[in-house]
């Protein structure tokens, strides 16, 4: 995931539409991704895109940003995904986002809030009250754009542990 | 949080708010309570770092010269504590066990508060004031059709 915070402050507002992401986009859905990440990973993009843009589509949304005024398919500006979970860790039905980057070059021309407010509308859509989503700690830019999204620490913490050999 | 930082980021909000605004110690010391010499010298550390700027003179005082989208709760904290002094271990040969498991605990709930008070923005808190209003407003709606 990536994005610079976004949202009021003088951000200058660029013109993005958001709809769901086809078969046609997952290529530059995954270039995406490996210029923002450093990593390539095609075939995890392809299982996504099955899993989230084809089926029970009711309650998963892979949504994609693009400029309006592309009169074929743009160049893919963002792109936000995720879906309704309910009943895991005793949870109430809730909204997950779980993977979200917006273009390094455009950033800060409130893409990123566009795909987040569209996501939460289809939430919204489905019944939903709340959303989620999971941040490194050290990632920065991701915490202070969900936080200015309005995003605050949960009712759960997320636990690990090395396993020994 | 120590009192100067609390205070450094009330100031700052209300600066934040509007930019063009001048306002007075004495005006920000009477809304949170505080005495103006104690907050003349938390305006003068933000105004060294550059995130106030004094007006002298008939109508004087402080405006607001950082960048609040820019600047986090905890970029203000630092300029007056140092946040990871609960997360020390003054003799790291002679510590005990429980020690160590302390500090791991320590450390712990400090890289949460770090992460958490880097993440938040003087526009993000402006952002959150604005909604905490409106709750209010839509609480006394509530209140006044029951």
């Amino acid at each position: 995931m990536s994005e610079k915070q976004s949202g009021s402050g003088g951000t200058p507002a660029r013109k993005a539409i958001t709809r769901r992401a086809e078969a046609a986009d997952l290529e530059a859905v995954a270039a995406l991704d490996e210029r923002v990440t450093g990593a390539a990973k095609p075939g995890y993009w392809q299982d996504i895109f099955e899993r989230y843009a084809t089926r029970r589509l009711d309650e998963r949304f892979f949504l994609v940003a693009e400029a309006p005024a592309a009169k074929s398919k743009g160049p893919i500006l963002g792109f936000i995904v995720g879906e309704v979970r309910g009943w895991e860790f005793g949870s109430e039905p809730c909204g997950w986002i779980f993977a979200f980057s917006v273009e390094p070059g455009t950033r800060e021309q409130g893409i990123g809030e566009t795909l987040f407010q569209a996501i939460s509308e289809r939430f919204r859509a489905a019944g939903i009250s709340t959303m989620r989503t999971m941040v490194a700690r050290q990632n920065q830019l991701h915490m202070a754009f969900f936080r200015s999204e309005g995003m605050m620490a949960g009712p759960y913490l997320q636990l690990e542990k090395e396993l020994d050999d | 949080m120590q009192k100067s930082s609390r205070l450094a980021i009330y100031a700052l909000i209300e600066l934040a708010a509007d930019p063009e605004r001048q306002v007075s110690v004495s005006e920000i010391g009477e809304k949170y309570r505080v005495s103006a010499h104690h907050l003349a010298k938390v305006m003068h550390t933000l105004g060294r770092a550059g995130l106030v700027r004094s007006i002298r003179g008939v109508g004087g005082g402080y405006s607001f010269s950082g960048n609040a989208r820019r600047t986090t709760l905890l970029d203000v904290i630092n300029l007056f504590e140092d946040m990871s002094s609960d997360c020390k271990l003054t003799d790291r040969d002679a510590a005990t066990a429980a020690e160590w498991a302390l500090f791991d605990v320590s450390c712990e709930i400090n890289d949460i508060a770090r992460a958490t008070l880097g993440s938040i923005t003087l526009s993000t808190m402006l952002k959150q004031i604005e909604r905490h209003k409106k709750s209010a407003m839509a609480r006394t709606s509530e209140s006044e059709m029951a």
